[in-house]
């Protein structure tokens, strides 16, 4: 027969967990009963009754643990290579742009520019004068990234001619779409658009695209997911680090690129570019991510995170149980180290959809996997461990593929949960790179942020209205 | 010259007993004049601005506030350090090479120790939150918050019920499971006999006694004060009955409850009666006996002798009979206060109360009248943004000496509860306060009779018979039993039976 209460009564001397007040933890010590003591502190202000409506929610529990299950269990092959009209049916004259929806009044300096960028390199505009002026007249059409499964870096501006990866998700038969990368330093994503970036952007279309494309057709489809489970055990985090993941992407794409229809000239140039750019890879983390959050979204009753996003304004996030809505605050501006003679004052706020790794529990969740990264983002090693270890507090559960060897191979801390973060109050940490202020500029460098706190007890309140 | 020194830290967090140790160090070093170190709810900026501290009008009930008056800067210095020094020795230890942080939730601590009970005690605000995270982790839970709304003890339950775990409480100030006590509780023998409580004092009450029959206890299961009450409906109850009738260590069940609500109980004897062992009821209330009176019922029915419960007898004390004031009963244990009321009130008559056994005998807010008054310092409204008057008897003292000075005071009945989790040398301190106030009564021309209720065993870490002497030293008349200790301070007052 089944004791009541689990066996309570037939324990020797129970284990017992404490939270609140230290004198009663120690007067158990006392008595040498094993006890736990919570570090607790009160979670943030105002949140108590939405908190105790979630968590009372009788459908939180089974809800979170589906929306975990498809977001580690989701596949990621890099399938296709297509422009963006074609991919997306994106329609000349809409731009897509990384982070929540903004109107062009209350866009910041790098996604202005990327914008600005976007224009001349499609022709719709003869200047950067007049870009500038037809954007703010209002002649174009803007919309995030995420409303079109897709993601972008940083300003993450997306246009019709622009070429891009496109992934799939087998086990839940879904695409999701992103940009080539454009290497470092003047680029359209840090809202560079001087002639050398839209030059760059031409010859990625005219030449780069067309190769890459080949190359994926004839000897893909690549397992993404495979490489990102492999690069955190060499070094990656798959944020702000990725040589690794770049290498083994370049090794899957060498053979098909080099018996691409076109020129060996192009195709040396392309083999090139793509293997000098230690970044390449971020481009297809981000979809494998992506993927895995889509997988894990729209399920009713599920506090986890989806979406994390960053216009250069606003931060947003999207949760699993209240469909499409935005939560957003204002973007903070990161923390961490600078390019040449930039300052903290030349830095831009928060910007990009790159934080979708961190949604997909790698980035800096997964910075313990990378101590490397520490000196690029201004941190020691023991701060990566401990940044890592502490991304538990708030996540539902660790992936069963994505591990970190230095925590004897321990699965990355996967699944924002909003109940989480709103109690603990630890924000999601994240690994990223600085934006200059200024349109045009382009990086100035990289460091670590967290989402605006704001954003976790408006996606708390909205679950508890959602609560039956 | 003095000086006042007050900074606010934003978002920093200790819990109330913490603060009270760390107020206390602050308030001995030299030169500190008044110190309190607070988290600035609502009642602790009462509290300061009644010591004369100015707070910051933007501090809010997540934010911390050191306030120091002293006699120059030095010594404010010295308070500060004095203040670093004892919070920075409560954090948790972290950081380290690789070291994981310490879990941050209920159930997280649930996980990381395999724990089967979580024992909750976070500000009343919080707790549901809390406890519906350990039931999630499939702990039970004895949940000592209080100030937790009736509605979600229900929701809690109904829960917890759902997996097949307990929820001790809210306001759960005991429980014993598988010899290891939690919250308060008293030191005593492993036994036959299980408890089901919905009282914290009650149940420690009933623990003595047993204790000092020679009867040992399997387990005490606290079920939360309301829990027989009709809005909850005895939920916990039934399930910690079920528990303890399932257990092969209990061979017999008293339950042990604040007036319970007539529906309830009726149902509970009922569901009681099918479990296939005897269980005996020591619920107070009007018409019905009192704890000790109903435990030496269950002792008989065992087959056990009834002791002569411990007491020590002063000699101060007026002549029996002789008083014309009236009865002043000051109580950190509810249980203990409502049943002092129950006996008093058959000779006394109207009792006012800040925990009435009618609401028309509510005491007003400040807690004063002239006539036979009882008051639990450890009531929900007492305790808001302040630790029980078990762990900080302040508010008691107090009243103590103001009594003293009342000449409508005719009797002060006191209880004292020791075990685990109580002040570690309450004797002391309210002995000198018993000395005290009998002083100033004679100052003023009465002799003012001192009884306390001392619930306690010899295994507790306080002593018992040490914890009596010294009260008796002081003055006062002891007893072990409530009853008899309410009994005695009648006879002062010419209403004894």
């Amino acid at each position: 027969m089944n004791q009541p209460l689990h066996g309570l009564l037939c324990v020797e001397s129970p284990s017992v967990a404490t939270a609140g007040v230290q004198l009663f933890a120690d007067a158990l010590r006392g008595q040498a009963v094993t006890v736990t003591e919570a570090d607790w502190q009160p979670p943030m202000a105002g949140t108590e009754t939405d908190l105790a409506t979630v968590l009372a929610d009788a459908r939180r529990a089974e809800a979170n643990a589906t929306a975990y299950a498809r977001l580690t269990a989701a596949g990621a092959e890099l399938c296709d290579v297509k422009q963006a009209k074609d991919a997306l049916g994106l329609e000349r004259g809409t731009f897509l742009h990384a982070g929540p929806p903004i109107e062009w009044e209350r866009m910041s300096g790098p996604l202005k520019g990327a914008l600005i960028g976007a224009v001349l390199f499609e022709g719709l505009a003869d200047n950067a004068e007049r870009a500038e002026d037809d954007l703010a007249a209002g002649k174009f059409a803007f919309e995030p990234c995420h409303h079109r499964d897709a993601v972008g870096p940083m300003a993450g501006v997306v246009s019709p001619s622009m070429w891009m990866y496109g992934l799939r998700d087998e086990v839940h038969d879904a695409w999701s779409w992103c940009s080539l990368n454009e290497g470092l330093g003047k680029v359209l994503r840090y809202g560079a658009y001087g002639p050398e970036v839209i030059d760059r952007l031409h010859w990625m279309t005219d030449v780069l695209g067309p190769i890459l494309q080949q190359s994926v057709r004839r000897t893909g489809p690549f397992d993404i997911k495979a490489i990102l489970a492999q690069m955190l055990q060499m070094g990656d985090e798959g944020h702000n680090r990725n040589r690794a993941g770049s290498l083994m992407l370049l090794r899957e794409l060498l053979p098909g690129m080099i018996t691409a229809d076109a020129s060996s000239a192009d195709i040396a140039e392309a083999v090139r570019f793509s293997g000098a750019n230690e970044h390449f890879f971020l481009n297809l983390g981000m979809p494998a991510c992506k993927l895995a959050t889509m997988a894990a979204h729209g399920i009713p009753g599920s506090s986890l995170v989806t979406t994390m996003a960053r216009n250069g304004t606003d931060f947003g996030i999207r949760v699993s149980g209240t469909s499409d809505q935005w939560f957003t605050g204002p973007a903070n501006t990161p923390d961490g180290l600078f390019l040449g003679d930039y300052g903290p004052d030349d830095a831009n706020p928060d910007i990009g959809d790159s934080a979708i790794t961190e949604t997909g529990g790698i980035g800096g969740f997964a910075m313990a996997a990378a101590p490397a990264i520490v000196k690029f983002v201004g941190g020691d090693v023991a701060f990566a461990l401990r940044a890592t270890q502490t991304m538990y507090e708030i996540t539902h559960g660790e992936h069963p593929m994505f591990q970190v060897p230095i925590l004897d191979f321990r699965g990355t801390p996967t699944g924002i949960d909003v109940v989480s973060v709103v109690r603990t109050g630890i924000l999601p940490q994240i690994n990223t790179g600085m934006a200059g202020r200024v349109a045009g500029t382009g990086q100035v460098g990289a460091g670590l942020v967290t989402p605006p706190a704001e954003c976790f007890p408006a996606a708390l309140a909205a679950l508890a209205t959602a609560t039956p | 010259m003095t000086i006042t020194h007050v900074d606010l830290r934003r978002g920093a967090y200790h819990d109330s007993v913490t603060l009270l140790q760390v107020s206390r160090t602050v308030a001995d070093v030299e030169g500190v004049e008044a110190a309190q170190v607070a988290m600035t709810t609502e009642l602790n900026v009462e509290v300061l601005s009644g010591m004369g501290f100015e707070i910051p009008e933007a501090a809010g009930p997540n934010d911390l506030v050191v306030a120091i008056r002293a006699v120059d800067e030095d010594a404010v210095a010295a308070g500060l350090a004095a203040a670093a020094a004892a919070l920075s020795a409560k954090a948790a230890p972290s950081g380290g090479f690789g070291d994981a942080p310490a879990p941050r939730t209920t159930s997280g601590a649930v996980r990381v120790g395999g724990a089967e009970l979580a024992l909750i005690s976070v500000p009343g605000r919080y707790a549901t939150t809390e406890a519906l995270d350990a039931i999630g982790a499939g702990a039970s839970v004895m949940l000592f918050s209080d100030n937790v709304p009736v509605e979600d003890e229900v929701r809690l339950k109904d829960a917890a019920a759902a997996v097949d775990v307990l929820i001790m409480g809210p306001d759960c100030g005991t429980a014993v499971v598988g010899g290891v006590a939690l919250g308060f509780a008293n030191v005593v023998e492993a036994g036959p006999m299980g408890l089901v409580a919905a009282s914290g004092t009650g149940a420690q009450q009933i623990m003595c006694l047993l204790d000092a029959a020679g009867v040992g206890i399997s387990h005490c299961l606290g079920v939360g004060g309301r829990d027989l009450k009709a809005a909850v409906g005895g939920r916990s109850t039934r399930q910690a009955l079920a528990a303890l009738a399932a257990d092969p260590a209990t061979s017999s069940i008293v339950v042990v409850s604040k007036p319970p609500d007539e529906a309830v109980l009726t149902d509970l004897e009922a569901y009681a009666a099918g479990l296939g062992l005897p269980v005996r009821w020591a619920t107070l209330g009007a018409g019905r006996p009192d704890l000790t009176t109903a435990l030496e019922a269950v002792l008989k029915a065992e087959g056990h002798d009834v002791p002569e419960w411990p007491k020590w007898l002063s000699d101060s004390d007026p002549e029996p009979g002789a008083g014309l004031g009236s009865l002043r009963g000051l109580f950190c244990g509810g249980t203990l206060a409502d049943e002092a009321m129950l006996i008093a009130a058959e000779s006394l008559g109207d009792i006012r109360s800040n925990i009435p056994l009618r609401d028309d005998l509510a005491l007003g807010s400040g807690l004063t009248h002239d006539g036979h008054l009882v008051i639990d310092f450890g009531d929900d409204g007492l305790t808001q943004g302040r630790a029980h008057p078990m762990i900080d008897p302040t508010l008691r003292m107090e009243r103590i000496a103001a009594e003293a000075q009342d000449p409508t005071c005719g009797a002060l009945l006191l209880d004292l509860v020791l075990g685990f989790g109580a002040h570690q040398d309450p004797a002391g301190e309210l002995a000198d306060a018993i000395r005290a106030a009998k002083g100033a009564a004679r100052d003023s021309g009465r002799e003012l009779p001192v009884v306390v209720s001392l619930t306690g065993t010899k295994g507790d870490p306080q002593g018992f018979a040490a914890t009596a002497q010294t009260l008796s030293g002081a003055g006062a008349s002891v007893f072990l039993s409530n009853r008899d200790a309410t009994r005695h301070a009648l006879t002062f007052l010419g209403g004894a039976r």
